[in-house]
């Protein structure tokens, strides 16, 4: 039985916990430097090293991200909450408990926004709480080696409400999540150095049911691919065992991307005691309204607001989606617009889209250090947009603009790259191009409409592409169809 | 014995700072007497002679160079081994941190180095400041110099038997549940504890977070006001610590008691204090009373849970801090290293004594998934009802008076079940609940000549009242001038 027939009996009820790692220059607690790559614990102080007499101080630009995005999730921000401590022993948990918060969370309820054959559908969320990373250890044959460079990096995790139906929607809810965080500033979200960790909480009912199922979390998947293969991995193994009359075991596994599966880490009665309690060291968190609306007031838009918009003034969807994608490019692009009007919209969709990125691909740059400022673009799209030069004089124009200050308009009267729209001017050309072409003429009179391009590209060559293609057109078709 | 060493440390540094006494010449004799004399008493753990001296010249060099010096500027004073100090051994009194030298300064340490003091060396305690005997101890047991077949009190006991044997001017202790005012009862001397935030805990080896705070044992009410100055203060390493401005503590020291109204709580005296104890302490009160403070009954009536509270709350805490202590970082590891439990269990096992492997188990035992509310969390309502009552009492009275101790100190042993041992905490847990300041002072002996301590409490912030308290029965009696017979009197 394949596993495509059982999921129109079986629902998948799925539950994503995401630690996201905050933007902070230093570490959650200690002034020790946030960096990937560093060589091996070069990045402790006593704090970190949870050296005896080390105390944890708070870094108040943690609370300030993790607000941040709860306020653009819609959560409700605690106007009190507080730090508690997660008891475990492990090598590269120095002070053998981590550093979170429990029964009062910085942020509660909110949404992470996903789009579901393009309508936009909220994932709810019960939460979002402060934590500190931990180190990793590095395993060498028999013997183990603990790194801390990492530890004590600030997070905030991100828990959703079992509300997810699919593997699919899962990678979804990660990537609009890793897209948020990267539109507000709040993390680097950069997947290939951890900055976005996920566990997921997955169990299975019968479709109907509402009772929920024996759940399993799965640990340790940190890509969208791998989000999407465990858990379906997990949905399979969970119908595979309930339809052999087995019943499923509330268990942690962890997830191996190498094999493609998933392994037992440990069951429900070696689940661990983490022992919660307030962190004496560390004062509760008070947070006033003022600074909430302060924080409230500098939200920029979200990309899925910002992709409504875009659709609204007309766009395509995929240019949508793709020029809101990412928050510098969605910046530049409505930059160009205020300087260009929002009629040209879609012109200017294109342009951003296509030719500008091409040329910074070809230069190695991205979008926020591009030669060519939106104005300037902007300024370029206008000549297009008025015919006085065609798309492909724009584009040449534009490659040379990415590496020249001038204004597209100089370079078009400077160089005289305007077009032809002079009707007499063009007239004489396509006289005489006719009178020239005798054979052409007669065959396109006798049914062959292909030559119309050919004599185009004539008239086009004759004023090195300069002459409005329009006119050409109308010009050609007066004097062949009559 | 030099007559320097029976100077107080307040005349110590006057003297230094007016080149009659050169700091060196100070030292050396307190490493001598300390070489001569420690042996038989046990108070220190390390004496770091190289440091001291080192210290003592930059002291002199800097008077005679007529640079202006810190308020400590060569007073050779000892610091609990529970205080982190950069490059000097530091134990915490336990055998799991045997020979671990930290790589960094304690906020109140570097304080204490910038006010110009000799860091003499570290003194005994029980073991992760868990006891109140220093029988505790993993190393050996400090004794009373009062009596060398009785304790010295607990934990600060080594803090507080080196200076009442002159083997340093003044010291540091850390108290959690009464660890500096208890000894400094015991061995006859000014023990402050201050509010909680106060003074840095960094640097500090935490037992329990939310009652630890580190304070001074001194001969006299001023020294003690000279050392707080130094030390208290706002730390950007410590979250708890309170930036409040520090008061002219010795300037306090200065005020009579006139008008002052002490509180004498009914729950805080009773059956179980010896009749020595109560008398003396009737006898001080009377004595500030005959100076012009006012004497008030009060009631705290939820101060009678404090044992089962501190217990719970201290316990929990300390079984949270000492997670670190795994062997991986720092300390002595042990046991099979390719087995990452076996390394946890024999490192913790063998590195721990029983006292504190107690302490961690009623501590994990009080967090345990599903019992917090009915530990922890009751724990804390309690110590909030406790706070309230000091809160209300505060109101009416300027200080509460009250035997330190139910006794004076004990030969060893006599202790036989931890809850006996709790016991002798009685009077001084609640102060630490309520995160106040507090203060012990010598108000007479016994019949067996074992000094009678007099506790102080005050509202939070509130340590001038006491010092100011302490001096003025200081100005108007003499058991603090006492000193006793050991090692060759002054």
């Amino acid at each position: 039985m394949s596993a495509m027939l059982s999921n129109e009996k079986w629902e998948a009820v799925i539950g994503l916990e995401v630690h996201v790692q905050l933007a902070t220059k230093s570490k959650a607690f200690s002034a020790s430097a946030v960096q990937y790559g560093a060589a091996p614990n070069s990045l402790t102080d006593p704090t970190v090293l949870a050296l005896p007499g080390s105390l944890p101080v708070f870094n108040e630009e943690g609370l300030r991200l993790a607000m941040r995005l709860g306020l653009a999730l819609g959560c409700t921000i605690a106007k009190h909450s507080r730090f508690a401590r997660k008891h475990y022993f492990y090598p590269d948990q120095p002070a053998g408990y981590q550093i979170s918060q429990y029964d009062e969370p910085i942020c509660a309820g909110g949404s992470v926004p996903i789009l579901e054959d393009g309508v936009r559908k909220e994932i709810a969320l019960t939460r979002i709480h402060l934590e500190n990373d931990a180190g990793k250890n590095n395993h060498a044959g028999a013997r183990s080696l603990v790194d801390l460079n990492r530890a004590g990096v600030a997070l905030c995790e991100v828990v959703s409400e079992p509300v997810l139906r699919s593997a699919t929607e899962a990678a979804d809810y990660m990537r609009s999540l890793r897209q948020i965080v990267r539109f507000l500033g709040v993390s680097e979200g950069d997947m290939e150095k951890g900055h976005l960790r996920c566990d997921a909480n997955v169990s299975i009912r019968p479709r109907g049911r509402e009772a929920f199922g024996t759940r399993t979390e799965l640990k340790n998947i940190n890509s969208f691919k791998f989000v999407q293969q465990a858990i379906e991995h997990e949905i399979a193994r969970q119908i595979r065992a309930l339809e052999a009359g087995e019943t499923i075991v509330q268990e942690t596994r962890l997830w191996d991307a190498d094999a493609g599966r998933s392994r037992s880490m440990r069951g429900k009665e070696e689940a661990l005691d983490y022992r919660y309690f307030p962190d004496p060291d560390l004062p509760p968190l008070e947070v006033s309204d003022a600074t909430i609306e302060q924080i409230r007031s500098e939200l920029p838009e979200l990309p899925l607001d910002a992709r409504a918009r875009l659709i609204a003034l007309g766009l395509a969807a995929a240019d949508a989606e793709q020029l809101s994608s990412e928050r510098r490019l969605l910046a530049y692009y409505d930059a160009t617009l205020a300087s260009l009007g929002k009629s040209n919209a879609k012109l200017a969709a294109n342009w951003v889209s296509g030719a500008l990125l091409a040329e910074l691909g070809r230069l190695g740059k991205s979008i926020g250090d591009s030669p060519l400022e939106p104005a300037r673009l902007a300024g370029l799209l206008k000549l297009i947009a008025d015919d006085t030069i065609s798309g492909k004089i724009a584009k040449g124009i534009l490659a040379r603009m990415m590496e020249s200050p001038d204004e597209a308009k100089d370079i078009v009267e400077r160089e005289g790259l305007g077009q032809i729209t002079d009707s007499s001017a063009l007239e004489a050309i396509v006289d005489e191009l006719l009178d020239n072409n005798p054979k052409q003429v007669q065959g396109y009179r006798e049914g062959n409409q292909k030559l119309l391009g050919f004599f185009v590209g004539q008239v086009m060559k004759a004023t090195g592409g300069k002459a409005n293609p329009k006119m050409v057109n109308q010009l050609l078709r007066a004097r062949l169809d009559t | 014995m030099s007559e320097l060493l029976s100077l107080s440390a307040s005349e110590q540094a006057r003297r230094i700072a007016e080149k009659t006494v050169s700091a060196t010449e100070l030292c050396d004799a307190y490493l001598a007497r300390i070489d001569a004399n420690d042996a038989d008493l046990g108070s220190y753990l390390r004496v770091d002679h190289e440091g001291a001296r080192a210290q003592a010249h930059a002291v002199d060099a800097a008077v005679c160079a007529g640079d202006s010096v810190g308020p400590l500027a060569g007073v050779p004073i000892a610091l609990k081994d529970l205080l982190v100090t950069e490059s000097l051994e530091t134990t915490a009194g336990s055998k799991i941190l045997e020979g671990w030298v930290p790589p960094y300064e304690g906020s109140v340490v570097r304080k204490l180095r910038s006010a110009g003091a000799v860091i003499l060396g570290k003194l005994n305690l029980d073991e992760f400041a868990m006891g109140s005997s220093n029988e505790h101890s993993a190393f050996r047991p400090c004794k009373n110099p009062w009596d060398l077949g009785r304790v010295p009190g607990g934990s600060s006991g080594g803090s507080a038997a080196a200076v009442s044997a002159s083997l340093c001017a003044m010291s540091l202790g850390t108290d959690t549940g009464g660890s500096i005012r208890q000894p400094a009862s015991f061995c006859g001397l000014v023990g402050l504890k201050p509010t909680y935030g106060r003074v840095s805990r960094h640097g500090l080896i935490a037992y329990a977070s939310s009652f630890d705070q580190i304070g001074p044992l001194a001969t006299c009410a001023e020294d003690a006001a000279l050392m707080l100055e130094v030390i208290a203060g706002g730390d950007i390493l410590d979250a708890t610590c309170s930036t409040e401005p520090v008061p002219a503590y010795q300037a306090a020291c200065k005020r009579d008691v006139k008008g002052l109204v002490i509180g004498i709580a009914k729950e805080m005296e009773g059956e179980d204090v010896d009749t020595a104890v109560s008398a003396a302490v009737a006898a001080a009160i009377a004595e500030l009373e005959s100076a012009g403070a006012e004497v008030r009954r009060i009631s705290l009536p939820h101060t009678r849970y404090s044992l089962p509270t501190y217990y719970l709350l201290a316990t929990a805490e300390a079984s949270s801090n000492l997670a670190r202590f795994d062997g991986v970082r720092y300390g002595k590891r042990k046991g099979n290293e390719e087995a990452l439990q076996n390394m946890y269990e024999k490192t913790r096992g063998a590195g721990f004594g029983a006292e504190v492997k107690t302490r961690i188990m009623l501590g994990t035992f009080a967090l345990r998934a599903g019992y917090y509310d009915a530990y922890y969390k009751k724990a804390q309502q309690v110590r909030t009802l406790i706070a309230d009552d000091f809160r209300k009492a505060f109101a009416e009275v300027d200080v509460i008076a009250s035997p330190t101790a139910p006794t004076t100190a004990f030969p060893f042993g006599a202790k036989k079940t931890p809850i006996d041992m709790y016991k002798a905490d009685v009077f001084t847990l609640s102060c630490n609940l309520a995160g106040l300041p507090g203060l012990s002072m010598n108000c007479g002996f016994d019949d067996s000549g074992m000094p009678i301590g007099l506790q102080l409490l005050a509202a939070p912030m509130q340590e001038e009242t006491l010092l100011q308290c302490a001096a003025a029965y200081q100005r108007q009696t003499d058991w603090h001038t006492r000193r006793p017979n050991f090692g060759g009197q002054p």
